[in-house]
């Protein structure tokens, strides 16, 4: 199970270092969705920064979701997902854990680090900006366990896209709620270890519960 | 006379697709060292069979033993069977030997350099060793698959869909050298084709889907 763990997360890495548009597209997404709110909602400072830290998270989480119907469309469809399987018992553990290790390494990580520029854009101090920062990192591989798991209930399925997205979207708001909770105590001056906390032990507890769920799904898949 | 126990063995078995019933009361003993040649017309189920014996599906009735022992308690039959499907398991992205090494570490095996190589000289590819997968032909590719039965041939069971399509005469001699490289290293067969494959040069048993076809 190991090395099948290691085999996919490397290939996959490599692949997303092939296909550059594709690991780029969900940052420009979020990037583009962040502009819009200035222009939406209008330019007077003190409103962006008080809304800044829930578009950030709420534009990271939808950039986030963005890659996950492809992310076992194309193992599906040329058979290497079924040769995968072919593994081991344990074969399917390691398919979902590398595949949510392999979305977090090209998506959630640069989302987490591309958003404190986002923050400062819409006008969030240094601090601010760090926190929230912080907050992604712990929060964006929850998105990522989370969202693993509903492409794999997915797997085959003919309008996979959208409905990935509805799946997976409701189970992502406590880490929505928490994640953009940090920077919002900090800019009340409070302080966010609470809520960094609680997006720790979501992210306990995504890591644990979900790999299980993808693999029972990934081997209904087959059947 | 002692006859050798057979190393895979189908029992009474029967599958459905969507609803449909295949084929029922499918019966096959296949000692080592021999192949068995799964033949049928279109939709009969010789895909689904191999599926079953794979391990992949679970049939609606009936059993698959490998050495006496059904595939879920069988920690070794993983390493041991190679299912070369339809589908080729290559990525686009992926270049020939990448992907080859690719599916021999999926199956638990650290292929190196030389013996990546000796498996894409056998199925003449080594040309294309470093070509992306996406610029190959649907022949090279059916190669390429082919290719990691020449990875570390070791005595076991190769489970082939259609094996011969899209194959030129050249790489069609190449495969049957493999198979009784295979054959002759006590490893087993199962072969669906709906072409003549020269079974009788391989020893083949026959299995007839045609004739196990479930009423509807």
């Amino acid at each position: 199970m190991r090395s099948l763990f290691l085999a996919l997360f490397l290939r996959d890495l490599k692949l997303a270092a092939r296909r550059r548009s594709d690991a780029l597209l969900p940052l420009a997404f979020f990037a583009l969705a962040c502009a819009l709110f200035p222009l939406g909602v209008g330019p007077l400072p003190q409103t962006l920064h008080d809304i800044a830290p829930g578009v950030i998270w709420a534009c990271a989480l939808l950039a986030a979701l963005v890659p996950l119907p492809s992310l076992y469309a194309l193992d599906h469809a040329d058979g290497s997902l079924d040769q995968m399987l072919l593994a081991g018992d344990r074969a399917a553990l390691g398919i979902a854990a590398a595949k949510a290790a392999a979305h977090w390494t090209t998506h959630g990580l640069p989302l987490a680090l591309l958003a404190p520029g986002a923050g400062l854009m819409l006008g969030m101090t240094g601090v601010e900006a760090g926190v929230l920062c912080a907050s992604l990192l712990i929060g964006t591989p929850c998105l990522s366990l989370l969202g693993a798991a509903g492409a794999a209930l997915t797997v085959g399925l003919r309008n996979a896209g959208v409905l990935v997205v509805v799946l997976v979207l409701p189970l992502c708001v406590p880490v929505l709620v928490f994640g953009a909770g940090a920077a919002v105590a900090v800019q009340e001056g409070q302080s966010p270890l609470a809520h960094l906390a609680l997006l720790g032990a979501m992210l306990l507890f995504t890591a644990t519960a979900t790999p299980p769920l993808s693999a029972a799904a990934l081997r209904a898949s087959l059947a | 006379m002692a006859f050798p126990a057979p190393a895979l063995e189908l029992v009474h078995l029967a599958c459905r697709r969507g609803g449909r019933a295949l084929f029922r009361g499918v019966n096959l003993a296949l000692p080592a060292g021999r192949m068995a040649w799964l033949r049928g017309g279109n939709g009969r189920g010789k895909s689904s069979l191999l599926r079953l014996a794979a391990g992949l599906a679970r049939p609606d009735a009936g059993r698959v033993l490998w050495q006496g022992a059904p595939l879920h308690a069988n920690a070794s039959f993983h390493a041991q069977r190679a299912y070369v499907a339809h589908a080729h398991a290559l990525n686009d992205d992926l270049r020939a030997a990448e992907a080859l090494r690719f599916l021999a570490r999926v199956s638990g095996r650290d292929a190196g350099d030389a013996s990546v190589s000796n498996a894409l000289a056998r199925m003449d590819l080594l040309a294309l060793r470093d070509a992306p997968v996406r610029r190959l032909s649907q022949g090279q590719r059916r190669r390429l698959a082919l290719a990691r039965l020449a990875l570390e041939p070791r005595a076991g069971l190769w489970l082939l869909d259609e094996p011969f399509d899209a194959l030129d005469a050249r790489a069609a001699d190449a495969l049957r050298a493999l198979l009784h490289e295979h054959l002759r290293a006590d490893g087993c067969a199962l072969i669906a084709s709906h072409q003549p494959i020269a079974a009788a040069a391989f020893g083949a048993i026959e299995l007839d889907l045609d004739a196990h076809a479930a009423l509807a």
